[in-house]
């Protein structure tokens, strides 16, 4: 095996998901990636559902398996002098330290970035928060849907008639984990030429502001022409073209075209060739914002699609290089022929949960491995690594453990 | 101090993206200080990217304005399109015919003289110009090369077409979201898909330029922005691994926060967004509207009971928000300890103190656009190396001379030579052939009369 990030060793203070899904993009790339949890229970994320066959137990928390493979977990207690003093002995030959502690945390622990700056100059100090280290909302509390909500999105998401509505999950902390890995791994790219380290002040609130689904582009538009995108449910074309969600015979799939010379794709996925050149659909007034003619083509093609199964109309429409898609439930995807030919799904084993599938990796790269061990259990490496980085014996280990260090 | 260099100063990237995905990825790369290329050509029209260039001002007209300065396509309207300019920032635009050979001599050129080549073309558009990795990995052994399309470069799919709305139904995140009660028809399209794929392309590319300092070796890298998708909700994957159960969509509502949800405010369209972490938060969600009975009530102890009995506490919480400024509303609850936020609409984010005390804007004067002001780098942040647009989206061929000259080394005469074969020049083709029939026509007209 071999390693796009062997040898690089990241000191990972975060938990919940953001910080984590970063860290997890580390690790599986082969980063040696030392999750550094509080000896009283860890990272929250453990105790966050679905829990393996519903048991709510901290070693089956499948949100936290996930975001947490390849880790190993060390307990550190950061309030007492002598957890402080294990930390910035860790930090001595580490590359990376990532932290999503509120603004205040590390600074009242003594671990600002001027004080791990001192001990090494060279590591890359990522500090992650809900909006940032400075500004009047620092200390403001945050969770996925204030997150969206903040964004400029959210608004524009949804019916007319309804309430503005999130995206699934918690799905945009882990767009801003892998805007934050590009980031951290930039900064250490450009350590490793230097030899400086610094410190990144990293806000879920801009990367959500600036994110390339709709929000990014709609900041300029309302800069150069006063537009403001509005909720409008399905509807965002102004021609008849079949855009959206429709339904198939057995499920729905997802329409879309973003330019209007796709007519003739359109006809030859519902079998009538015979409309590609009917000017009752193509002439210029007919084809844009003809509410009537538009409604005609939905009958159409809703005729057409129900007489087929969702899997169908996306091959039939591909062939014909209409962009579709099948909406597909996570039984669908795990039973994906596409998915399974490209080895999409990991097995990983867990002593907890036995071999379970996974999602795998997000990239392959040709002279690179991807792996796919397990997340640590609590406190799992402690001794292994403190032994290792440190050279501290068993006598030191019962002294730290008895101080509440470890 | 000296001053320190970007952290990707010296990696130049050529970029050969469309859309939405690629260029999130490169500006990405690009604010942290990497030399982007983007390749224009005077014979293609790139329209997802820069906009259809024959685009009317009665047709933006009909459109409302669209995506251009006040509404106004202008006679160049591919140097002037919002969605362009944004993700344009801190880019260079060379301009290169890849259908004649002297123009892959061009391409292969910068391919020896560059660190990555970047693309997210439809399924074989690279390999059918000659593009493809066995090619330019031998032109440059330490290239690293990424392609990003909808399903990856292999498997059943591979060929198949798709924005990110169709990739997320595939993968499975469009049955997650919705309102519950509501038909799936009902889906807003999101592009969800070209945000976490841009960013973990970018990524990416750092991972295996981080490599290749140590190995000396150039790589391609296989990215699926359908499988990227599929790592964002892991929660529905795992639940599906572990118990064979299929979620569907919880609209704005989650079990592990109660309660949570979206409310009218005073005003048109005005939302408060409100997700309580726990009985604490609850506490002073009561507090703050005055309805302490609601705290002590059996039905709403304990998160998991508060889930179940929303639709009663939905009601009072409307109630009390309806009289409420949704910003003042969110101040209030912010300070009692409550996890709240006001659902921004793009104006309300373009005025947000906050934004504006972390200076995320930056007025920046485009050569066609004029000034304005831009969201700058999104993690920008660095103590000491700050991003910063440092310099507007470029212009169709802006920076032929400088690359062909300076970059690539040819001479002045060849560079001409270039310009006058229509390789290199800041104007379509057939925009100009079309201008000189009108001008010609004109011209005859006046001598008509």
């Amino acid at each position: 095996m071999t390693f796009a990030l062997e040898g690089v060793k990241v000191l990972d203070l975060t938990h919940h998901i953001a910080g984590p899904y970063c860290t997890k993009l580390f690790a599986d790339y082969g980063a040696d990636v030392v999750k550094v949890e509080r000896p009283d229970g860890g990272d929250p994320a453990r105790r966050m559902g679905p829990f393996f066959h519903d048991d709510p137990h901290s070693e089956k928390s499948g949100l936290f398996l996930h975001l947490n493979t390849n880790k190993r977990s060390v307990t550190l207690n950061l309030k007492t002098t002598a957890g402080r003093g294990l930390l910035l002995d860790l930090v001595r030959d580490a590359d990376i330290l990532v932290e999503n502690f509120s603004p205040r945390v590390m600074p009242s622990l003594g671990l600002d970035y001027a004080t791990i700056e001192a001990v090494n100059p060279r590591l890359v100090m990522a500090s992650i928060s809900n909006y940032g280290a400075t500004g009047p909302y620092r200390d403001y509390r945050m969770s996925e849907m204030t997150l969206y909500a903040m964004g400029g999105t959210m608004h524009a998401t949804g019916l007319p008639e309804r309430e503005p509505l999130k995206l699934a999950l918690t799905v945009e902390q882990f767009y801003a984990g892998k805007v934050i890995a590009a980031a951290v791994m930039g900064a250490l790219f450009g350590a490793s030429r230097t030899g400086a380290g610094q410190h990144l002040d990293l806000a879920l609130f801009e990367i959500m502001v600036g994110n390339q689904d709709r929000g990014a582009q709609a900041n300029t538009i309302y800069k150069y022409n006063g537009n403001v995108p509005y909720r409008r449910g399905a509807d965002s074309v102004r021609n008849i073209l079949p855009v959206g969600v429709y339904p198939a015979s057995d499920g729905y799939v997802q329409l879309f075209a973003l330019q209007p010379r796709v007519w003739d794709r359109v006809c030859r996925m519902i079998d009538r060739p015979d409309l590609i050149d009917d000017p009752h659909f193509t002439e210029p007034k007919q084809f844009f914002g003809n509410m009537e003619v538009k409604a005609e083509v939905d009958a159409l093609v809703l005729e057409w699609l129900l007489q087929h199964t969702k899997r169908d109309v996306m091959e039939k429409a591909q062939s014909v290089g209409y962009f579709c898609g099948a909406l597909n439930s996570m039984e669908d995807v795990f039973n994906d022929p596409h998915l399974a030919a490209r080895g999409y799904f990991a097995t990983v084993d867990h002593p907890y949960t036995g071999p379970l599938r996974y999602p795998g990796a997000p990239f392959r790269m040709e002279h690179a491995d991807w792996r796919a061990g397990r997340a640590p259990l609590l406190g799992e490496h402690t001794y292994e690594v403190l032994t290792e980085r440190l050279g501290l014996s068993g006598p030191d280990l019962a002294r730290l453990r008895a101080q509440g260090a470890i | 101090m000296a001053a320190l260099s970007l952290p990707l100063a010296g990696i130049r990237i050529i970029d050969m993206t469309v859309v939405w995905a690629g260029p999130f990825a490169t500006v990405l790369l690009g604010d942290m200080g990497a030399e982007i290329v983007r390749i224009d050509s005077l014979q293609h029209h790139d329209v997802n990217t820069r906009g259809n260039p024959n685009i009317t001002s009665e047709q933006v007209r009909s459109q409302g304005g669209g995506v251009f300065p006040n509404g106004d396509p202008g006679a160049d309207p591919w140097n002037r399109s919002a969605s362009f300019n944004t993700t344009g920032r801190n880019k260079k635009s060379i301009t290169i015919d890849l259908t004649r050979p002297e123009g892959m001599a061009v391409f292969f050129r910068l391919v020896e003289r560059s660190d990555v080549f970047i693309e997210n073309n439809a399924p074989d558009v690279v390999n059918r110009l000659g593009l493809g990795w066995d090619v330019l990995k031998r032109v440059n052994p330490r290239l690293v090369m990424i392609s990003m399309p909808a399903f990856g470069g292999t498997g059943p799919y591979h060929h198949f077409r798709a924005y990110g709305a169709n990739m997320e139904a595939v993968v499975g995140h469009t049955l997650l979201r919705g309102y519950p009660d509501t038909d799936p028809t009902n889906t807003t399209n999101v592009f969800f898909a070209d945000a976490t794929g841009g960013a973990a392309a970018a990524f990416a590319v750092v991972t295996a330029l981080y490599q290749r300092d140590r190995t000396g070796e150039g790589q391609f890298i296989d990215m699926s922005l359908a499988e990227n998708v599929g790592h964002t909700f892991s929660q529905a994957m795992m639940d599906y691994s572990m118990n064979g159960r299929v979620q569907t969509t919880l609209g704005n509502r989650d079990p592990s926060r109660a309660p949570q949800g979206v409310y009218p405010c005073a005003g048109d369209d005005s939302w408060l967004a409100i997700s309580c972490r726990d009985d604490a938060e609850f506490a002073a969600l009561c507090s703050v509207m005055g309805r302490l009975d609601l705290a002590a009530d059996p039905r709403f102890a304990g998160t998991l009971a508060r889930y179940h009995h929303q639709d009663e506490l939905d009601a009072a919480i409307a109630a009390w928000t309806a009289g409420q400024d949704h910003y003042t509303a969110f101040h209030l609850l912010q300070q009692a300890g409550v996890t709240a936020a006001p659902v921004l609409t793009i104006p309300e984010v373009a005025a947000d103190p906050h934004l504006h005390a972390r200076g995320m804007w930056q007025r920046v004067e485009h050569p066609a656009t004029g000034a304005h002001a831009y969201l700058g780098p999104i993690a920008g942040h660095l103590s000491k190396t700050p991003l910063r647009i440092w310099a507007p989206a470029p212009l169709l061929g802006q920076d032929n001379e400088y690359l062909y000259r300076e970059v690539l080394g040819y001479s002045e005469e060849e560079y001409r030579w270039f310009v006058d074969h229509d390789f290199a020049g800041d104007l379509y083709i057939d925009v100009r052939e079309r201008r000189r029939a009108a001008e010609q026509a004109a011209s005859v007209g006046t001598v008509d009369k």
